[in-house]
C-alpha cells in the first residue's frame, strides 16, 4: 500500500490542481491494474462494504495504545477524524509489509463473516505492520467516508492523461453500476464491453451561475430559457425494454420512483432523457419539501405515493432511436423531444419543460422575478446551437437563479466542526426575536471565511454561557444575515418552519442583537413563500 | 504551601516572589523569554544567564539579575535553583525548597535534546507544576533526524524545481533549532528581520548558527534562487512573500501533527516540530520527578489531569494566563 499512501500524501500536500493531476496520472501509469481499479472506485465514492464496526476499532485502538477508552474519545473531537485518531495514538509498527492496496481491501472483505476475535487479530496485525500514513489509509478503507480532495473530474483527467483515452469518453465508461469486484481495469477502462452498458448514463451537463449581465450573452433569440425546477435532476434511460433512472450523483433511483415505470409503455426504445424528478399534482409542481420524504426510501408505501406523486419534467433528449445525439445542436434535440412528448395522454407522468417565451432580455428578467411564485428556483439559459457537454462547463449553459431570501438572526449556539474544521466553531444555531425571547429557527455552517471562523471561534471560547455536550450556548450578541432558498411549515421544528439551504451571507457587525428580525417577520415570509 | 496560585501568577509566600507572573509584581523569577512568560513591568527579574540576552532584547533595560543552572540561592525563607527545561536556550525549571519540601515550576519544557537548548534535566520533587500544551496521546513527535531529512528533502526538491522554500517558524527557539537542522550546502538561507534579530542575540551568546542573509528592501530576492527563507508564521501568504517569486510554503509546529490543521494552514507542507514535550515526554518527565502532587497548567488541562489521576497522582488543574488554547490563534506570543 506504500504506493497508494504516497499518492495520498502527494494529493494531501498540495492545493494545486495541476500538481494533483500529475501525481494521479503518474500513479495510473505505474500502479498494478487491481490497485488502479480500486483507486478509481474509491475516488468515485464506491467503497468496500464495512466489515468491522467503529466501536470495535475504538476499543482495540485504545487497548493497543495503552490508554483508557475515555481518553481515546477525548482525542477524537480534537483530531476530527476517527481513522486519523487511531493512526495517531497507536505505538509505532514493529514489522514491515509490502502488500498492495487491493491485498488489504481483499483481506478486509474476507473478514465479513469472521468472529470478533479473528477480526481483532487481523486488524491488530495490520496496524503493527503499517507505517503511519498507510495505517491512516487502512483505517479509512474500513470506515469509508473517503475524501481525498480529488473530484471525479480531476481523477478522470488524470486517467485520460495516463491512458490516452478521451476525457468525455472515459467519464462515460466510469459511470453506472460497476464495482471492482465484478469488473477489471481492462474491461472497465481499456476495452469497455458494449453489453455491460445497457444502464450506463451519460455524464450530466452542469451549469454555472451567470456571473455578468444576461444582456452580455448576445441576442436573446440565440437562447432557450426554461424554468429551473426545484426537484431532483435525473437521467431517464430506456433501452431494450428496461428503464433506469440515475441521479446526478450517480445513484440508481429507479426503484424509488415506481410510477415512472409506465414511461416504458409510451416512449420508444433507445431513449435517454435529461429531466427533473418533481413532486407534481394538478399540473403544478409541489414544493421540494413534499419530494423530500421520497428521497431516502428504497421502497415507497402507497400513502406516500399518493401524497407526493412525481413526474419527469424533461429538459433534453440525449439518445434517440438508440443513437447518441448529444453532439447535435440543442434546437434539434428539443424539436425531437417535443415530438416525443406531444400527444402523450395527460395521465402519463412526463412533461416538457416549456420554453419561457421572450422577445427581449427584460422579458426574461420579469419572468425570473416571478419564479418563486410558481415554485421555480429561477431560469436556465441554454444556447440553442450548443451540443450537450459533459460536466460543469461555462459558456453555453447558465443558471440564473433568483436571489435568496434573507433574514437577520442572532447566533445563540455554537458547535465545533469536523474534519479540517474540528478545531473551529463553525456550526451555529440562529434565532429571531419573539418578544423578549429568542426562538431558534435555523442552523448554518457555511458562508464565512476561514479568518471569520477563527475570529468567531475565539469569541465563542470567551463568551460561552453553558455547555451541552459538544454544543455551547453563547451570549446573544452577534447578528448574521442568513440566506436561504425556500421556507416551509414544519411541525417538527420548534419555530414551526424549515429553511432550504440556509447559510451565512454576512456577519452583520453593524447590527446590535436587538435589531435582528422577529418571529413575525419569519411568519410573514412563510405566508408569502411557503 | 510552598507555592500558591494567584491571579498574578505562581507565588511563593516564604520568599515573597512570583514565577512567570502575568501582572506586575515586585519580584519575578522568569523561566524563559517567551512573551507569555516574561512580561514587562516587574520590579526585579531573575533568570538564567543564557536566558537573559533574549529577555533583555525583548523587554529592554530591566532590573535583571542572573543565575547559573544548579546554583543555589536563598530568597527570604526559600531555597531556589534553576534547572534546564530543554524548551529554548536558557529556559529553566525553577526548584523551590522550604523546610525540606520541594516544589518545581517547569514553565514550558521538552524532554528531547534539540541540539541547541540545554537538555532537560529531571528534578526530584514533591510537587510538580507541568504544562500540557500537547497533553493528549495523539501528540508524539517524530525523531529529530527524520525531521531534518524531511525539511532538507523538501528544500532540495524545491531548489531543483526553481522554487524558493519559505518556512514559517517562531522567531525565538524554533527558528534557531531549524537553522541547526538545515543543510547549508543546499543553498543560501534567508531570514525575515524578526528571525534575524533573535539570531543575533543567540549568536552573541556564543551559540553557533549557520550563515544567514537578512531579507531587506534592497535585497534582490530573486538573485538567491533555490533559497530557504525562515520567517514568522504571520509572514506566510503576506505581501512580504511576493518578492520571492515561485515559492513552496511550509510551517513548523507541533500542531502540524493533525491533518486538519495542516490543511487549514494552507501551507504546502507541515513539519511536526515542537519545543514542547509530547505525550510520552510529559509522562516520562512527570514520572522522573517522583512527585505525588501534579498541578497542570496551560493546554489540555482537563484531560491530562484526569489521566494523571487514573495513574495514581494527586493531580489538579491550575488556571494561568500562559498560552492556552492556541491551536488557532498561534502567534508569536504562543509558540508551540
Amino acid at each position: 500500500m506504500n504506493r497508494f499512501a504516497a499518492l495520498f500524501t502527494a494529493l494531501d500536500q498540495t492545493t494545486k490542481t495541476s500538481v494533483k493531476t500529475a501525481a494521479l496520472a503518474a500513479y495510473f501509469r505505474d500502479a498494478p491494474d487491481d490497485d488502479k481499479l480500486w483507486t478509481i472506485a474509491l475516488l468515485s465514492g464506491r467503497r468496500p462494504r464495512r466489515t468491522v464496526t467503529t466501536t470495535k476499532l475504538r476499543e482495540w485502538a485504545a487497548e493497543v495504545a495503552g490508554i483508557p477508552l475515555w481518553l481515546f474519545e477525548e482525542c477524537y473531537p480534537v483530531v476530527g477524524d476517527l481513522s486519523e485518531t487511531i493512526a495517531l495514538v497507536l505505538p509505532p509498527a514493529t514489522r514491515q509489509s509490502a502488500h498492495s492496496l487491493s491485498h488489504w481491501i481483499t483481506s478486509l472483505r474476507a473478514l465479513d463473516k469472521a468472529e470478533d476475535a479473528e477480526k481483532k487479530a487481523a486488524i491488530l496485525s495490520a496496524w503493527d505492520q503499517l507505517p503511519p500514513t498507510e495505517r491512516f489509509v487502512f483505517n479509512k478503507l474500513i470506515t469509508g467516508g473517503w475524501r481525498m480532495g480529488v473530484s471525479q473530474k480531476l481523477m478522470t483527467r488524470a486517467l485520460s492523461q495516463a491512458t490516452g483515452i478521451d476525457e468525455p469518453d472515459l467519464t462515460h465508461r466510469l459511470m453506472g453500476d460497476w464495482s471492482p469486484e465484478t469488473t477489471s481495469f481492462h474491461t472497465l477502462v481499456e476495452r469497455p464491453d458494449p453489453d455491460a452498458s445497457l444502464s450506463r448514463p451519460y455524464p450530466f451537463y452542469l451549469a454555472y451561475q451567470i456571473d455578468g449581465a444576461p444582456e452580455d450573452l448576445g441576442p436573446v433569440t440565440d437562447w432557450l430559457a426554461e424554468r429551473k425546477w426545484d426537484g431532483i435532476r435525473g437521467q431517464f434511460i430506456l433501452r431494450e425494454g428496461q428503464h433506469f433512472l440515475w441521479s446526478r450523483g450517480e445513484d440508481l433511483m429507479t426503484d424509488r420512483f415506481p410510477e415512472l415505470a409506465q414511461l416504458a409503455d409510451f416512449l420508444p426504445d433507445g431513449t435517454v432523457l435529461d429531466a427533473e424528478v418533481l413532486a407534481f399534482a394538478n399540473e403544478k409542481p409541489l414544493s421540494f419539501a413534499r419530494l423530500q420524504p421520497r428521497i431516502g426510501r428504497k421502497t415507497v408505501p402507497k400513502k406516500l405515493l399518493a401524497e407526493a406523486p412525481v413526474i419527469l419534467m424533461a429538459y433534453d433528449l440525449l439518445e434517440w432511436e438508440g443513437t447518441d445525439i448529444r453532439a447535435r445542436p440543442l434546437s434539434e434535440r428539443r424539436a425531437l423531444l417535443e415530438g416525443l412528448i406531444a400527444g402523450l395522454p395527460g395521465r402519463v407522468p412526463l412533461r416538457l419543460s416549456e420554453a419561457v417565451p421572450a422577445s427581449s432580455w427584460p422579458d426574461l428578467t420579469a419572468a425570473r422575478a416571478a419564479s418563486r411564485e410558481i415554485g421555480a428556483e429561477g431560469l436556465m439559459l441554454k444556447r440553442l446551437s450548443a451540443p450537450y457537454l459533459a460536466g460543469r462547463k461555462k459558456g453555453d449553459w447558465w443558471k440564473w437563479k433568483v436571489d435568496p431570501l434573507t433574514i437577520d438572526a442572532v447566533m445563540i449556539y455554537a458547535q465545533a466542526g469536523s474534519g479540517r474544521r474540528a478545531t473551529l466553531y463553525t456550526d451555529f444555531t440562529f434565532a429571531v426575536w419573539k418578544g423578549e425571547t429568542l426562538v431558534p429557527f435555523a442552523k448554518a455552517y457555511s458562508g464565512l471565511t476561514d479568518a471569520e471562523f477563527r475570529e468567531i471561534t475565539n469569541w465563542v471560547r470567551k463568551n460561552t454561557k453553558e455547555r451541552f455536550g459538544p454544543v455551547r450556548s453563547v451570549a446573544p450578541e452577534h447578528v448574521f444575515e442568513i440566506a436561504f432558498e425556500g421556507i416551509q411549515a414544519s411541525p417538527r421544528h420548534k419555530s414551526g418552519v424549515a429553511l432550504r439551504f440556509p447559510r451565512m451571507l454576512r456577519w452583520r457587525r453593524d447590527k446590535p442583537a436587538k435589531e435582528a428580525n422577529t418571529f413575525e417577520d419569519l411568519q410573514q415570509m412563510l405566508a408569502q413563500y411557503g | 504551601m510552598v507555592l500558591q496560585f494567584t491571579d498574578r501568577g505562581i507565588y511563593c509566600p516564604a520568599g515573597d516572589f512570583h514565577i512567570d507572573p502575568w501582572k506586575p509584581v515586585p519580584r519575578a523569577l522568569i523561566t524563559h523569554g517567551h512573551a507569555d512568560h516574561a512580561r514587562p513591568g516587574h520590579g526585579a527579574y531573575l533568570a538564567t544567564r543564557t536566558a537573559a540576552p533574549v529577555i533583555r532584547h525583548r523587554l529592554g533595560d530591566i532590573p535583571l539579575d542572573t543565575i547559573t543552572y544548579g546554583e543555589a540561592r536563598r530568597i527570604g525563607d526559600a531555597q531556589v535553583s534553576f534547572h534546564p527545561a530543554g524548551h529554548v536556550p536558557g529556559s529553566a525549571q525553577i526548584r523551590v525548597e522550604i523546610g525540606g519540601e520541594i516544589w518545581v515550576a517547569s514553565g514550558d519544557y521538552k524532554t528531547v535534546d534539540d541540539g541547541l537548548s540545554e537538555p532537560f534535566e529531571p528534578v526530584r520533587c514533591h510537587a510538580f507544576i507541568t504544562e500540557s500544551t500537547f497533553g493528549l496521546p495523539i501528540y508524539n513527535w517524530p525523531d529529530q533526524a527524520v525531521l531534518a531529512a524531511d525539511i532538507n528533502g523538501w528544500w532540495a526538491e524545491n531548489a531543483a524545481a526553481g522554487r524558493t522554500s519559505v518556512l514559517g517558524v517562531y522567531s525565538l527557539g524554533k527558528a534557531q533549532r531549524v537553522l541547526r537542522l538545515l543543510d547549508p550546502s543546499l543553498g543560501p538561507i534567508l531570514t525575515h528581520g524578526a528571525v534575524e534579530a533573535t539570531n543575533r542575540v543567540i549568536r552573541g551568546q556564543g551559540l553557533a548558527l549557520p550563515d544567514t542573509i537578512q531579507v531587506t528592501p534592497d535585497l534582490d530576492a530573486k538573485a538567491h534562487s533555490g533559497a530557504m527563507v525562515l520567517a514568522p508564521p504571520s509572514a506566510l501568504g503576506s505581501a512580504w512573500m511576493r518578492r520571492f517569486g515561485a515559492v513552496s510554503t511550509g510551517f513548523a509546529s507541533g500542531w502540524m501533527r493533525l491533518r486538519g490543521v495542516r490543511r487549514r494552514r494552507a501551507a504546502d507542507r507541515g513539519f511536526v516540530i515542537s519545543d514542547h514535550a509530547d505525550w510520552d515526554g510529559l509522562n516520562s518527565a512527570i514520572r522522573a520527578t517522583g512527585a505525588d502532587r501534579i498541578f497542570v497548567t496551560h493546554g489540555y488541562t482537563a484531560q491530562f489531569s484526569r489521566w494523571l489521576t487514573t495513574q495514581g497522582y494527586d493531580a489538579g488543574i491550575v488556571e494561568t494566563d500562559y498560552g492556552g488554547e492556541t491551536l488557532d490563534e498561534v502567534t508569536e506570543d504562543d509558540p508551540a
